[in-house]
């Protein structure tokens, strides 16, 4: 079967489209890390969140273009508006204390999120379709492809271009770079730092429900889709090195053709293959692919 | 005893400590002075193996450190203290030295030893040598700053060092304190045979007690020798003791 | 680590939990022996969260490894429980040890994830391998012996067990083993400049924090007869570690103190709301917020508070 181009073809875009997927959530999770040092969990409850705002609109506006982008944009708009009051009063008190707190804060915000999705929508599992637009096929000489997917595909890179010059060219990227080196020298410069973190936080939150939105239709949306995808966050974020852009871009390209090649290969051991790998490259770089290691502080 | 040699060191494009040759003999009180940022701390951390040389070698006791983590290092002789105090502040100074003999009779190790009230004797003595028998039972943390400095010395002699690495022992300290603390450790250090090595701001205790000097600048040693040697060294007048 | 208060603490728990058989009722039993079990678990992870002073987020791997160990040794090998408890808890120790080689490599935040990382690696194995672990359905029906069958002796030989375990725990806490660990936990670069391998230490701490998990799991596959893959999922280790940071994880008694007030909590709440972890998750938000020290951090500036006021009055 791997001699075959065609379906050689679709695996390689099956890849494609669940790496890109899985890099504007990862990117945000990097993002979050990077600069405010804390690990997030709940990040796989704001991708579930999205999800859920997605699937709310679409049944309010029926299933049109203009519902489903409307969707995609209220889960962006929902999370960050839940984001920043979390941040604003609870988490900003916690950036002086210790990770552990900071780490089980957030996994409180992923038992209270989870419920409260059970409250609003039900423990049932629904499925939301593609846009109209794009729920046909393209011709790509060598095989069909759905629409929705090579959109994923080419929206990821654009994300992390996008990203990138963010960080690279704009007085804030300049700004969040500093603070993912040194914080006591972010205060110095000036800068109001706790509005940077707010804004990062607010910024990561809204791109993972984002990330969930435009899921959606390739998932199950259910109460139990957050705790995998945090899962393959991390791995991303570690194969790839905690707080890279491009880590977590080539870590979700890493993971994407893991997941879909070795499941062809080694059936449902495919899960394990990913740990495997992924312990292989912390056995050659502790640090991720990407990664810088903790910098000597005396 | 200590041989450094064409030890290098750079951070980013920074050199910090440039193909410094230093040799310290068993039995000397060597002090390593320098303006602010010359390079003494990273030459420190080179020598005790909180950092490895880009390029050089560094042989203590005829064994090269190459390789060697920091509690390696301490096993086979070398005890050291920091500019910035570093020890145990939330426990109390009975605890920051008890620990210090655990770890250096080996009994980390042992998870049935019962510590309470293991080697109060030893304990007791240490803080006495520093003068700080009486606060045993206070928060290392509460301490005044230079009574935190005294007991870091403890803590580094519970190690039973050959070599002592003293960082700015008087970092913070008032002019009387300084007085007293430098008295301290040269008693020490004479009482027990020990090699001390050391950075001082202050002249005055550095030609008082010191039997060797170098003197780094910009990363370089610009000069190593008798505190009169030095003292007469035209470049070392120039840009270093001319300004005092 | 462990003050006079907290020892008679201990005594008086082990006290009340004796006494539970007399009460003539299973729930009561029932309910003490998953205490004592995930008690015991919480302890565990203390001693790296609390003494050592790393942050595993994958504790719950070594819970489900004794589980399912004990489980297929008892059951597809038909090994004796005296030699197959000890093989299972054997075998933990070893998988702690290498999962903690590579964890202890790297530090805090790192550290946490590359824990949860290898614990979702278990919890795949576990998921997957199904003719060792029965797959996602679980290891369903193990063999125990026969006087497991009776609830109260079952009760007895948890009891045996856990307190054998605390013990050697209090122990540990108290020795010159458990202080170098503190002081690792205290200052890290401190303690290598005392001649501590502290990377050594945290490996220590790591596997012996992994056996006594493993004991844990070893009697969860006894009580529920069975062992799960969730028993490996991160929500696991999440929930134990709320055990520990809301007894107080800078005391030896915190961690059992937690898991009796969320296992009280829960037994009874659950009489009125499905939405237990809701529930959970606040009281974990405000402890986070409000007494990072915990109930015994709570009690003790309580008893502070009242010695000053105490001495006021005098």
């Amino acid at each position: 079967m791997f001699t075959n181009p065609t379906f050689m073809a679709i695996q390689v875009l099956n890849s494609l489209s669940l790496a890109m997927n899985l890099f504007i959530i990862a990117s945000a999770l990097t993002l979050i890390f990077g600069v405010l040092r804390i690990v997030n969990f709940a990040h796989g409850a704001f991708y579930m969140i999205g999800a859920y705002v997605l699937y709310s609109v679409v049944g309010s506006f029926g299933e049109t273009d203009l519902g489903f982008w409307t969707g995609v944009i209220a889960a962006g708009v929902v999370m960050a508006a839940v984001a920043y009051v979390v941040e604003r009063f609870l988490l900003s008190r916690l950036y002086d204390k210790e990770h552990l707190l900071q780490l089980l804060f957030t996994f409180a915000l992923v038992l209270i999120i989870k419920d409260a999705v059970k409250m609003i929508w039900g423990s049932l599992q629904y499925s939301v379709s593609y846009p109209p637009m794009m729920s046909g096929a393209v011709n790509l000489g060598i095989t069909y492809y759905p629409t929705y997917l090579l959109f994923l595909c080419i929206l990821g890179p654009l994300v992390a271009i996008g990203l990138w010059l963010g960080l690279e060219k704009t007085r804030w990227g300049r700004i969040l770079r500093a603070a993912r080196l040194d914080r006591e020298m972010l205060g110095a410069l000036g800068t109001d730092v706790t509005k940077v973190f707010s804004a990062v936080f607010v910024i990561g939150a809204a791109m993972a429900a984002i990330g969930g939105a435009l899921a959606a239709p390739r998932v199950a949306v259910d109460p139990g889709m957050d705790a995998l995808v945090i899962i393959d966050c991390f791995i991303i974020v570690i194969i790839g090195g905690i707080g890279s852009l491009w880590g977590s871009f080539v870590g979700a390209l890493i993971l994407g053709f893991l997941t879909v090649f070795g499941t062809l290969i080694f059936r449902e051991w495919e899960i394990v293959l990913v740990y495997v790998m992924m312990i292989g490259v912390l056995l050659v770089r502790p640090w991720g692919l990407f990664g810088q290691p903790e910098a000597e502080r005396h | 005893m200590l041989e450094v040699s064409g030890a290098t060191k750079s951070f980013g494009g920074f050199v910090a400590v440039s193909n410094v040759n230093l040799s310290v003999a068993e039995g000397e009180t060597h002090a390593v002075i320098g303006p602010n940022g010359a390079g003494k701390t990273t030459l420190f951390n080179l020598v005790s193996g909180l950092l490895t040389p880009d390029s050089g070698s560094v042989v203590f006791r005829g064994k090269p450190l190459k390789k060697m983590q920091p509690h390696e290092i301490v096993k086979i002789g070398m005890a050291r203290s920091f500019q910035r105090v570093n020890i145990f502040p939330r426990k109390s100074v009975f605890d920051n030295v008890q620990v210090a003999l655990i770890a250096s009779r080996g009994l980390n190790f042992n998870p049935f030893r019962q510590a309470s009230g293991l080697f109060r004797d030893e304990t007791i003595a240490l803080l006495d040598l520093v003068e700080m028998a009486d606060d045993a039972d206070r928060r290392a943390g509460e301490l005044a700053h230079g009574r935190q400095k005294q007991l870091e010395l403890a803590v580094a002699l519970a190690a039973d060092p050959k070599l002592l690495l003293l960082d700015e022992p008087t970092a913070g300290m008032s002019l009387g304190e300084t007085r007293a603390a430098i008295k301290l450790i040269n008693d020490i250090v004479s009482k027990r045979g020990l090699t001390l090595l050391f950075t001082e701001h202050d002249m005055n205790v550095v030609f008082e007690i010191a039997s060797r000097i170098s003197v780094l600048h910009h990363g370089e040693i610009i000069a190593s020798g008798e505190p009169q040697a030095v003292r007469d060294n035209d470049e070392v007048k120039r840009i270093y003791l001319g300004k005092e | 680590m462990a003050t006079r208060g907290q020892t008679i603490f201990l005594i008086l728990l082990f006290v009340a939990l004796a006494l539970v058989p007399l009460a003539g009722e299973r729930y009561p039993l029932e309910l003490a022996v998953q205490l004592m079990i995930f008690g015991l678990f919480a302890m565990s992870l203390n001693v790296l969260i609390g003494h050592v002073g790393s942050i595993s987020f994958g504790h719950a791997a070594f819970f489900a490894i004794g589980g399912y160990a004990c489980a297929y040794f008892q059951t597809r090998l038909g090994w004796p429980i005296f030699v197959s408890m000890p093989a299972a808890i054997g075998l933990t120790a070893v998988c702690a040890l290498i999962i903690g080689y590579f964890c202890v490599r790297l530090t805090e935040l790192y550290f946490a994830i590359l824990t949860l990382a290898f614990s979702m690696l278990v919890w795949a194995v576990a998921f997957k391998w199904t003719e060792v672990t029965g797959g996602g359905d679980g290891f369903v029906g193990i063999t125990a012996p026969d006087f497991m069958s009776n609830p109260v002796l079952f009760f007895w030989f948890t009891f045996a067990i856990v307190a054998v375990s605390v013990g050697l725990l209090w122990l540990l806490s108290n020795s010159t083993m458990g202080k170098t660990f503190i002081a690792i936990r205290e200052n890290p670069t401190r303690a290598d400049f005392l001649g501590v391998n502290v990377r050594r230490m945290r490996l220590i701490a790591f596997v012996i924090a992994g056996a006594f998990a493993g004991i844990a799991g070893a009697l969860l596959s006894f009580y529920v007869r069975g062992m799960f893959p969730e028993s490996a999922f991160w929500t696991q280790s999440g929930q134990v570690m709320i055990m520990v940071l809301l007894g107080g994880m800078h005391s030896f008694v915190g961690p059992i103190l937690g898991a009796v007030v969320i296992y009280v909590l829960e037994t009874f709440i659950s009489q009125y709301t499905q939405y237990w972890p809701i529930v959970l998750g606040t009281i974990l938000l405000l402890i986070v917020m409000f007494a990072p020290d915990g109930l015994i951090g709570m009690f003790r500036s309580i008893g502070r508070r009242m010695s000053m006021r105490g001495r006021r009055n005098a």
